[in-house]
């Protein structure tokens, strides 16, 4: 892995550089007009933040039952990434909200359950910040429970009538709007790799915080 | 084995309880003071808004619960009677059924004085014409809170902070339960009271609660071990 750090994240950086402009060449939305092109940056998020779910709750699960506390640094460090990544698809849903929905906000079942799953692992954050010692087991938990919700989320706008668009919206766009899908493939990927890089810089963050906790325990001992 | 071991756990409970009442009586009086508070926030020129009788119900429920989970496991912490419990030879999965039955018994009485006091205070007296509806969405809401309840409340015993903890992490996790709860209710108060969006709302709670237990019932064994 460390190798392979410094050309993914050069590979990232250009990604990042060059999205703006594909997406400033991929074509308008027929009513929506340049409002829709948040798309390219709020659904990624969200899939950078399921991503993130995914790795803690198997993370949680692997250190819950097998008890190995290594895995442990992976659960803390995609759970901070999945508070980030949320932010900024609940941070880019409303901009286009605004324009689309003429409102910031609708309680609307995607929307209220999407803030629930960001509080939960806000929550995760909180018990391990809180929690004092032992608490890593209880937040592994939370990152169990958190997971099991993100299926529920992510399906809630087919199952009920919601305002936001339906999961069946960005193929629709694809093929509706040809020019649209290379763009949007680009953006995906793109987050989906910086959501790697941050994990991988911040597991090394938590490992070295773990050895130096180990080391200051070892010195006491004396 | 399994039966048994739970059943002795909520018997236990049960002995205690019974002796004191500190558990019953103090949820009991903090949900029928949650009840009284939203009367005085909701209700305008003498009356309270048509619907809201089913969001103070599931509050009322909610913030009570969380207030009992909090005691309960609070006197489990005494001289480490968790500790004891927990090294006695049954399975730990037994356990934690039994403490989750005494939670549903703790609730289910406070709900069948909760019940008939919203719909005698807010004007929802619709919700007795449709018994068994009402009784599957109590049962459906309660069983998914209790469960996720009784398992944080459970693991907090021994952490620090742990009463501000138990609502920050119930709350999240058990709004699923409390908005499909308050939906179906609310779906019961229509007139007339619209069956199918309450069934589905059932629907939905009985999958909750399939998740919630299996995930409790799966996690508690390694949750309790130190």
């Amino acid at each position: 892995m460390k190798k392979m750090f410094a050309p993914l994240l050069v590979i990232v950086a250009a990604m990042f550089a060059a999205a703006p402009i594909m997406i400033a060449q991929a074509p308008f939305e027929s009513t929506m007009g340049l409002i829709q092109k948040i798309f390219y940056y709020h659904v990624p998020s969200w899939m950078a933040m399921y991503s993130a779910i995914v790795v803690c709750g198997v993370a949680s699960a692997i250190y819950l039952f097998k008890g190995r506390a290594d895995v442990d640094c992976y659960a803390v460090s995609a759970a901070e990434l999945a508070v980030l990544f949320g932010l900024m698809g609940l941070v880019t849903g409303p901009l286009w909200g605004r324009k689309a929905w003429g409102v910031w906000w609708q309680w609307d079942a995607r929307l209220t359950s999407a803030l629930l799953l960001e509080l939960i692992f806000v929550a995760y954050l909180m018990v391990r910040k809180f929690g004092g010692p032992g608490s890593e087991k209880l937040a592994a938990a939370t990152a169990l429970f958190g997971t099991a919700t993100a299926p529920f989320v992510y399906k809630s706008v087919d199952i009920w009538r919601t305002v936001h668009p339906k999961t069946s919206v960005v193929p629709l766009l694809a093929s509706s709007m040809p020019g649209a899908g290379r763009p949007f493939a680009l953006s995906s990927i793109a987050f989906i790799l910086l959501f790697v890089v941050l994990l991988t810089l911040r597991v090394k963050l938590a490992r070295q915080q773990n050895t130096l906790d180990n080391l200051y325990l070892a010195q006491e001992d004396r | 084995m399994f039966l048994r071991t739970a059943l002795l756990v909520l018997r236990k409970d049960f002995a205690i309880e019974m002796k004191s009442l500190e558990v019953l009586l103090t949820t009991l009086f903090f949900a029928v003071s949650c009840v009284l508070v939203f009367a005085f926030a909701f209700v305008k020129d003498g009356r309270a808004p048509e619907d809201a009788a089913a969001g103070i119900l599931w509050i009322a429920i909610a913030f009570a619960g969380t207030l009992a989970l909090g005691r309960t496991f609070e006197r489990e912490r005494y001289s480490e009677t968790l500790r004891a419990l927990l090294l006695a030879p049954a399975p730990r999965a037994a356990l934690y059924v039994g403490k989750l039955l005494g939670m549903l018994a703790l609730l289910g009485v406070a709900e069948g004085l909760l019940v008939p006091l919203v719909a005698f205070l807010f004007q929802a007296s619709a919700w007795f014409s449709r018994p068994l509806l009402l009784l599957a969405v109590l049962a459906g809401g309660t069983v998914g809170f209790a469960a996720v309840g009784t398992l944080f409340a459970a693991m907090l015993v021994r952490a620090r902070s742990r009463d501000v903890l138990l609502p920050i992490l119930l709350y999240p996790i058990t709004i699923p339960v409390i908005i499909g709860g308050v939906r179906g209710t609310a779906a019961l108060l229509a007139s007339p009271a619209d069956e199918v969006t309450a069934t589905m709302w059932i629907g939905i709670l009985f999958a909750f609660d399939v998740v919630f237990v299996t995930l409790s019932l799966w996690t508690f064994e390694p949750l309790m071990t130190e």
